[in-house]
């Protein structure tokens, strides 16, 4: 663990060295679908009780923990291995490839926490009555932790930068609109609704949307969720066996 | 007591190309060894191979001892690296590069901050210390560098092509801290395409071509073999020709039997001459 820290020191020297420029650019696209969902196309939409405003801010958060998140370890894995080479650095120093690997994913949680609870205080201002608990954040984290290490593998499969632009648009991209981000999943037809719950952000936003509105825990999704964890993980892990020695 | 480095058999392929083609090397403990060779040669693909970054498709290699294929990890505490590019993290300070390596070695925060002094005062970077990387120059990269790959004290050192890049002056003091650090213990394996960077520093040559070692001696022997003294000859517009002789004299007398001295020029061997004789090519590319 302490070899993990090792790395995520580095990520977080650099990152402080740019903390209030990212807080501010981070926050501009969560802003603006508040804006054009929750205050345009959502005003005065009812969903069984619940505001579209209130509704749609657990997704958003969502999805701006996915995407931060992801972007905060993949985009930066992806220029530390193919841009500055210091990825071979790494490579080279005397720690064990799941060090590596935990403390590559580490600061995209960092990115996705730090965005999600920015994001979070503008909405508090915006609906007071988002219920923040033990829980929520716990969703939030997993859901942090998921991306982050998606965003890891998807740096070490990736030959390339267009790769990374590739993977964004055709992975991340759909989820960001079909992952119950801005819609309930109840309202599209059966056949849909199955085939939006392979998409981890689905499992993220239910559950985000679920402990935020009070409503019981889909802990089923919480489960689902960690799986794609493993799931990400273990790829991650055979991928850096197969580029190192 | 084993050799600081043993290669026997290796091999790599890319896609059915051989780019090491059965590579047996060793070199002793506190030498200072050279693989000269142009670009495309195999240099950075057997410096990959040793210090654990590429596998090779067959062979072995011990490092101090460890066989890099199975102990790749403990290994890794054994040799520094300086590569031919830029690896520096370029979103970190001078300090902070080295703190980061100094943590990865496993440090603690007294040896960290004893060490990374006194390195920084041995490249002289201390001044810059707290400069971003792409706020200094190139040959204060390279130091950067090379105090990095020396942070844990390796017994062994790698260099890529340490001073490619590099003007005259920024190149000269670089060849100063290789020495110095050989002189004081530390192994030195370097790479490199610099003909006279090869004969100022290396005890030891091996010249690389097409991925084998096809003469591997001192400069001054490899030299010697060939010819201490040339002899380009430039007759009738025809392309240079080349002959070598052990000594002036020779070379003299030799000159007197040429019915044109006027494009007929004497000098001192040197590295170039021997890989054009055995290859046929230049060291920087060409045929002569």
């Amino acid at each position: 663990m302490i070899d993990a820290y090792s790395i995520l020191w580095a990520d977080l020297m650099a990152l402080k060295r740019r903390g209030p420029r990212y807080l501010i650019t981070t926050l501009v696209s969560p802003i603006l679908y508040l804006v054009a969902f929750g205050w345009g196309l959502g005003r005065g939409i009812n969903l069984n009780g619940t505001s579209y405003l209130e509704f749609v801010i657990p997704g958003i958060i969502a999805l701006t923990a996915m995407t931060t998140s992801f972007n905060g370890a993949g985009t930066r894995l992806n220029v530390d291995r193919l841009y500055f080479k210091s990825f071979d650095e790494c490579l080279m120093a005397p720690i064990g490839l799941s060090s590596l690997l935990m403390g590559k994913a580490l600061i995209g949680v960092v990115r996705g926490l730090m965005s999600s609870v920015a994001f979070l205080v503008v909405a508090l201002l915006i609906a007071p009555h988002i219920h923040i608990s033990p829980q929520f954040l716990l969703g939030l984290f997993l859901t942090c932790l998921t991306f982050a290490f998606l965003g890891v593998l998807a740096a070490l499969l990736a030959r390339s930068h267009e790769d990374m632009a590739v993977f964004g648009s055709l992975i991340l991209m759909p989820m960001t609109f079909l992952g119950g981000t801005f819609f309930s999943l109840s309202q599209v037809p059966v056949g849909l609704k199955y085939a939006l719950y392979i998409l981890p952000l689905t499992h993220s936003s239910l559950f985000l949307r679920a402990a935020a509105l009070d409503q019981p825990l889909p802990w089923g999704s919480f489960l689902i969720l960690f799986a794609f964890l493993v799931a990400f993980l273990v790829g991650g892990m055979v991928t850096l066996k197969k580029i190192s020695i | 007591m084993s050799k600081m480095i043993e290669i026997s058999g290796l091999n790599k392929d890319y896609s059915g190309k051989k780019v090491i083609d059965g590579l047996d090397l060793e070199i002793e403990r506190g030498e200072l060894f050279g693989f000269l060779g142009p670009n495309g040669a195999g240099k950075t693909t057997a410096i990959r191979i040793l210090t654990t970054l590429t596998k090779p498709s067959s062979g072995m290699v011990n490092i101090n001892g460890i066989d890099v294929a199975r102990e790749p990890e403990k290994v890794k505490s054994e040799f520094g690296i300086v590569q031919q590019h830029l690896s520096l993290n370029r979103d970190l300070t001078i300090h902070e590069n080295l703190e980061l390596h100094a943590r990865l070695h496993h440090l603690t925060k007294k040896e960290r901050d004893e060490r990374i002094a006194d390195l920084l005062d041995y490249v002289e970077l201390s001044d810059h210390a707290d400069y971003l990387i792409d706020d200094v120059s190139g040959g204060m990269k390279r130091r950067a560098m090379i105090a990095r790959a020396l942070i844990h004290k390796p017994k062994l050192l790698f260099l890529d092509e340490p001073t490619v890049g590099l003007d005259a002056q920024t190149r000269r003091k670089v060849w100063e801290l290789i020495r110095r650090m050989n002189t004081e213990g530390t192994t030195v394996f370097l790479t490199t395409h610099y003909i006279e960077e090869a004969e100022a520093l290396c005890q030891r040559v091996g010249v690389l071509h097409h991925g084998r070692i096809i003469a591997i001696d001192s400069p001054l022997s490899l030299r010697r073999k060939l010819g201490l003294i040339a002899v380009e000859m430039n007759l009738n517009g025809n392309a240079t020709q080349y002959r070598y002789f052990p000594d002036r004299a020779q070379a003299a007398q030799f000159i007197e039997s040429l019915p044109d001295t006027e494009h007929v020029v004497m000098r001192e061997s040197n590295l170039e001459d021997v890989f054009i004789e055995l290859t046929g090519q230049k060291v920087l590319g060409g045929v002569t």
